[in-house]
């Protein structure tokens, strides 16, 4: 069987640290085709952004350990040299970055900051290369592009700084992009906005998305397939579709819990998850979620304390990493009492 | 009818825009709040909602008096201090807390819970010290802390224990009225749902009423009974929660609800169509002549750039638009 576009394949990444080792993605695995876009969905520290930063190859020279493949277009790309990856960072493979701020250069202008990433791999003049950037950012949505150009970041509002970093990206036609809660700094209208455009050029260069965000609402919006993390390690993976209409595990449950929801009845208070999620650092054994779940008493002999869940089908398709059996009847159950209780 | 907890009468707040010569002109207005009215009752919330530079901030600033306004009433309980000086402010400090945005931010790394939460209390000197401590940990525990951590430091907590942290502080002086300005958007999902919840559970406790400031339109739903949305320094709808979401009136309120990714429409009814706002929100500076929304507005027409829609009823209900061609 030939692989998928972009396959992921037990991907861990780990931090020593003087306190022990930090496990920020945990045997990770998943696959992308093109054209299509993978969420991944996660609270701060779940792993959803290291994950991703491993792909480009940026642990590389910082003292992570990185173990497993990332297939990409038939390459390991782990098993790269330095000089391979630097070919292919910013060429096939691009990050838009989530705080274009910081992310980009004050000193410097944006179209040279642009014609930048064309120019380290392109053989081309500099003419060829701002008319190019010029292009870029009229695609992107910017009015008066060419005199844009010469503008530096400060003198852009948040909305035009995230479409010169996606200009940025999608400058040498990236085969594969990475966009690491590209909308989260921004306001609803701007983010739609920006949503739409990604989802354009997304279809006009066939390209493969992945969208890292907290929000679940923009992985309804956008995604094919979405992979919860949780403590560095999936949860419930599977197509947005049937894990967001038929989500089958607690973490998932509360994160769609705790959105207040337009239909519901604004007298129920919000269902939060309670807690913290927990320290990457010495991670108990069992299921990482288990201090925070409600739901661990329906598991027999306490396994869900002392044992780690695999991720393994869930009863109606997709994967999940939970020992909960019958989660859907059980999940209903719940919900049932909530309604009542609270009326 | 009695007079309401907050009264706010065509709140206007200017900021002058210096020239970069030796000798620095005025040469502009940020215009940044501009004629803004509204009330709210005791134990009551008003949400304040609109897009980054709308002025929503500034507003909330101005009630809690962290800035003076250019002009306009500000009346608490009846009495205009929307010019008052320091002296009649300290007193009334007492009766209107703010709660912060950004829980690392706000808090002061070098003092300790115990310091942050008990120092109203050490400026209003309210409680003898050698009770200070028992009323700290009274809060804390209102707020969901452990109370024996009040000799620890900000750092030591997670961004959520942080932000009731704030909130233990805010209520230290027992307030009638809090400004909330974007309370919850720096936290994660899961942890946005427990604050809200506990400042719920604080407004029935204390009968405190909220200003709640957000860009979060599902958030601003599930806290507020009623609603005023700004675009520009200017309110262009206001209205009770259910009136607001399911029959908008004003076409900016419409386009902003459009843009709100929703997860129930998007699996069931696959892509909804949105309202596509072009181009940014024009400067606050310079802002177009007559309805400010009109460059951004399909409907906008002649009249829209001549005359200034004023806020007024349409509709049967309570609802209330800025607009010439207000939705039906």
């Amino acid at each position: 069987m030939s692989r998928a576009f972009l396959s992921v394949e037990n991907l861990s990444v780990n931090f020593p640290t003087s306190d022990g080792i930090v496990r920020a993605t945990d045997d990770l695995s998943y696959t992308l085709e093109r054209g299509q876009t993978l969420g991944i969905v996660g609270e701060s520290g779940s792993g959803k952004s290291v994950s991703s930063s491993a792909i480009l190859g940026l642990h590389r020279n910082t003292n992570a350990h990185v173990s497993g493949a990332i297939w990409f277009g038939g390459t390991n790309l782990l098993a790269l040299s330095d000089d391979e990856m630097r070919e292919r960072r910013g060429k096939e493979v691009a990050m838009i970055f989530q705080d274009p701020l910081s992310a980009l250069h004050p000193y410097y202008r944006v179209g040279d900051q642009i014609s930048e990433a064309h120019l380290a791999h392109n053989r081309v003049s500099k003419r060829a290369a701002r008319a190019r950037t010029i292009e870029m950012l009229a695609r992107v949505g910017i009015p008066q592009p060419d005199r844009r150009v010469d503008d530096y970041p400060h003198q852009f509002s948040g909305g035009m700084r995230q479409r010169v970093m996606i200009a940025m990206a999608l400058i040498n036609d990236p085969v594969l992009l990475i966009a690491d809660e590209p909308t989260t700094a921004l306001d609803v209208t701007v983010q739609a906005q920006i949503l739409d455009l990604l989802q354009d050029l997304q279809k006009e260069f066939d390209t493969a998305l992945i969208m890292i965000t907290h929000d679940l609402g923009v992985i309804a919006e956008i995604a094919d397939d979405v992979l919860v993390m949780y403590a560095g390690r999936a949860v419930e993976y599977g197509s947005a579709r049937a894990l967001l209409s038929q989500p089958a595990m607690p973490y998932t449950w509360g994160l769609i819990q705790s959105i207040p929801d337009v239909s519901r009845s604004v007298d129920l208070p919000l269902r939060p998850i309670p807690g913290n999620p927990p320290s990457l650092l010495n991670q108990p054994a069992g299921c990482p979620f288990y201090a925070r779940c409600d739901y661990s008493k329906f598991v027999a002999d306490n396994r869900c304390a002392t044992e780690l869940p695999e991720l393994a089908p869930a009863s109606y398709g997709h994967l999940k990493r939970c020992h909960l059996k019958e989660e859907l009847s059980v999940y209903d159950t719940q919900l049932a009492v909530v309604e009542t209780g609270a009326n | 009818m009695a007079t309401p907890l907050l009264e706010v009468k065509d709140l206007v707040m200017h900021f002058p825009v210096k020239s970069r010569s030796v000798i620095s002109r005025t040469v502009g207005h940020v215009k940044a709040v501009d004629g803004v009215s509204f009330t709210v009752a005791a134990g009551q919330s008003l949400g304040l909602v609109g897009e980054s530079g709308c002025g929503k901030t500034t507003t909330g600033r101005l009630i809690t008096r962290l800035q003076k306004p250019t002009s306009g009433q500000i009346l608490f309980e009846g009495r205009d201090i929307a010019q008052a000086g320091p002296r009649v402010l300290k007193p009334l400090r007492r009766e209107i807390q703010m709660i912060f945005q950004d829980p690392y931010t706000s808090l002061n790394p070098r003092q300790t819970v115990g310091e942050i939460v008990g120092a109203p209390l050490v400026i209003h000197k309210l409680v003898p010290s050698n009770k200070r401590l028992a009323h700290v940990q009274e809060l804390l525990e209102v707020v969901g802390l452990n109370p024996e951590h009040y000799n620890r430091y900000p750092h030591e907590f997670s961004g959520g224990q942080r932000q009731r942290i704030g909130i233990a502080r805010a209520l230290t002086l027992q307030p009638k009225l809090l400004v909330a300005d974007e309370p919850v958007s720096a936290l994660d999902v899961s942890i946005q749902a427990q604050v809200i919840n506990l400042m719920q559970d604080l407004q029935r406790e204390f009968n405190i009423a909220f200003l709640f400031i957000a860009h979060d339109l599902s958030i601003v739903r599930h806290f507020c009974p009623e609603i005023a949305v700004m675009y520009l320094g200017k309110i262009v709808e206001k209205a009770p929660r259910e009136e607001l979401y399911e029959h908008p009136k004003h076409p900016y309120t419409k386009a902003l609800l459009s843009a709100v990714p929703n997860i129930e429409q998007a699996i069931l009814g696959g892509r909804r169509e949105r309202i596509r706002l072009s181009g940014d929100v024009p400067s606050p500076i310079n802002p177009p002549s007559g309805c400010r929304f009109r460059t951004r507005c399909w409907k906008a027409q002649d009249i829209c750039a001549t005359e200034e829609p004023l806020l007024r009823r349409v509709g049967a209900g309570a609802d209330e638009a800025a607009c010439h061609f207000p939705e039906q």
